[in-house]
């Protein structure tokens, strides 16, 4: 880093990969966004997470796999001159001209403890963990929310009938980032429920898998074990070069 | 076959399985078929009486929107009229559609809510199982019979939900018989008498079981001195409390003597001559295969 760049061009600098690879000079369209109410121009093809990047934030939390897996980034955000509150991942939208938004890093929600192998099998264990769940009004606002297009409240329906095979599929794509829960007027927690629900779906409907027993009985009997010491003991150069020459299943 | 839409209920999903599977099969006997209606979701369970509380109206009219979507999208045709068993679903889905029909701006509120729906247009008819028994005709449900249920003495039941109000009630509130026509078709001996519109207790059995169960007492005390082997209901809460409830019942009354708690569908799936394997009587809590048995009926 140059001495004398002022401290805005050093962050542009340093966020060249993240964001567009060129000169800021070669940017053609900018926009501008309000982060937390505080407007800052930003080249207009940007995700929100890169834009912050670019405006000086630094993201140590509520920000992880940058591909819209891992649901840390969830923001808030209306579009200028519009009544609805949009949501999404900060890494998977694009800023607009206008967009104010704030980051949600992280819902509170009680995330029940259980054990699913001393739990029955029926509609009660989610009455037991997730009483609120009565509460739904089926006014549809977590489907809105959701940033993965999930019908989220038919999956919150299907723990009301007792369906776990319904829960199971319509919440298999959740990323629990939360912005169901946030919005939601009975207060409920959508996915720790889906969560609860997709266990106990696995666990009491599907058949062990024959392959999974008979893996386990490999690693007992010490099949693994003389590969896993020698990986143990590699230095890092080493196991860059073996994990980069793993073989890969197809994508 | 006639297709009808049909809305199934929580309860029916769960505790109350022998009611709707029942249903279903007895249904078919008279060839109709109850389409369960595609992602619906929970009635409502109480209708709110609040003047201005239109959130607790969304998900009984979100289901009615399906019945459209049913017309729409070809899996019924032409037929607006939603069934319903469980007789506080009934109420709730007939009540909410009667309130917005009645109240036009609030329709219009309910509708922009649930922008990403369809608009309801205001045109499906909820109807109870027994309403459409009773159009169909008695007649016809008793050309179907193969076991009619002979010497058995059955104390209909009909709760609150059923009759009242009156704009949404399926017989006279003070002196309901259509469930009586249903059992005398299907060839049992109808034993009437006033407690069969008493009030269960409800929900009260949540808070306080034993208020509920001194109820559950009066009101099967008073069909058995009549002469009642059995009672049959609508309703899965009544049913529980009528039911479920008995255990109580002998805690506090060493004279009782329990008495089983039909749906009256499982009667029809007997009479049927489907035997019990559409009954699901393991549901039930008290056993009714005993009487069953000794009736000949199984
Ligand atoms: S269901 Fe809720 S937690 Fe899961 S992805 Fe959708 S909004 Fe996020
Ligand atoms: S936002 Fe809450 S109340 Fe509304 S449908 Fe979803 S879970 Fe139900
Ligand atoms: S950083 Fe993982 S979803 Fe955005």
């Amino acid at each position: 880093m140059k001495e004398g760049k002022n401290i805005m061009d050093r962050i542009a600098e340093a966020s060249k990969s993240i964001t567009t690879g060129v000169d800021e000079k070669d940017i053609k369209n900018w926009v501008t966004i309000y982060i937390m109410g505080r407007g800052y121009r930003v080249p207009a093809d940007l995700t929100i997470l890169t834009a912050m990047e670019y405006a000086g934030y630094k993201f140590i939390r509520g920000c992880g796999c940058r591909q819209g897996f891992c649901g840390a980034c969830s923001t808030v955000y209306r579009r200028k001159g519009e009544y609805k509150l949009e949501t999404g991942m900060a890494c998977q939208t694009r800023v607009e001209d206008g967009m104010y938004l704030v980051q949600i890093p992280f819902t509170p929600a009680e995330k029940a403890i259980y054990d699913i192998s001393k739990e029955e099998y029926n509609i009660n264990v989610f009455f037991k963990y997730y009483p609120e769940l009565a509460r739904c009004v089926s006014c549809n606002t977590c489907t809105k929310a959701c940033p993965q297009d999930l019908e989220v409240m038919d999956y919150v329906q299907a723990a009301l009938k007792g369906d776990f095979e319904g829960i199971t599929e319509d919440s298999f794509d959740c990323i629990q980032c939360g912005l169901c829960a946030i919005r939601c007027p009975a207060e409920i927690v959508q996915y720790h429920i889906a969560q609860l629900g997709r266990r106990m779906y696995g666990r009491y409907d599907n058949p062990e898998p024959e392959h999974l027993e008979k893996r386990l009985k490999e690693i007992k009997k010490g099949k693994f074990d003389k590969e896993m010491d020698e990986i143990i003991h590699l230095n890092r150069k080493e196991l860059e070069k073996l994990y980069a020459e793993r073989k890969r299943e197809p994508d | 076959m006639i297709k009808l839409p049909y809305y199934p209920g929580c309860t029916l999903k769960t505790s109350a399985k022998n009611f709707e599977i029942s249903a279903i099969e007895s249904a078919k006997i008279l060839d109709i078929e109850l389409i369960e209606l595609p992602r619906w979701n929970c009635c409502g369970t109480v209708f709110s009486l609040t003047s201005d509380d239109l959130i607790h109206h969304i998900a009984p009219i979100r289901n009615l929107i399906r019945v459209q979507e049913m017309n729409g999208n070809g899996i019924v045709k032409d037929e607006h009229r939603l069934v319903t068993l469980c007789s506080m679903c009934y109420n709730t889905l007939k009540r909410a559609n009667l309130r917005v029909k009645e109240n036009p701006d609030d329709f219009k509120k309910i509708n922009d809510l649930m922008y990403l729906e369809e608009d309801y247009n205001g045109n499906v008819e909820v109807i109870h199982f027994l309403e459409l028994l009773k159009k169909t005709g008695f007649e016809k449900v008793k050309e179907k019979v193969k076991k009619p249920l002979k010497n058995l003495k059955i104390a209909p039941y009909y709760g609150c939900m059923l009759l009242r109000p009156k704009e949404v009630g399926i017989d006279d509130p003070e002196d309901p018989t259509i469930q009586a026509e249903l059992l005398e078709s299907l060839g049992a001996e109808v034993i009437d008498n006033p407690y069969k519109k008493v009030c269960c207790g409800s929900y009260q059995t949540v808070q306080d079981k034993y208020v509920v169960s001194e109820l559950t007492y009066d009101i099967l005390t008073h069909a058995q001195r009549e002469g009642a082997f059995a009672i049959t209901t609508s309703c899965p809460l009544c049913a529980f409390n009528l039911d479920n409830r008995q255990k109580e019942v002998k805690e506090k009354h060493q004279d009782f003597k329990q008495i089983p708690v039909f749906y009256f569908t499982q009667l029809m799936a007997i009479a049927f001559g489907l035997g019990e394997k559409y009954c699901s009587f393991d549901l039930n809590y008290i056993n009714p295969r005993p009487l069953l048995i000794d009736k000949k009926l199984l």
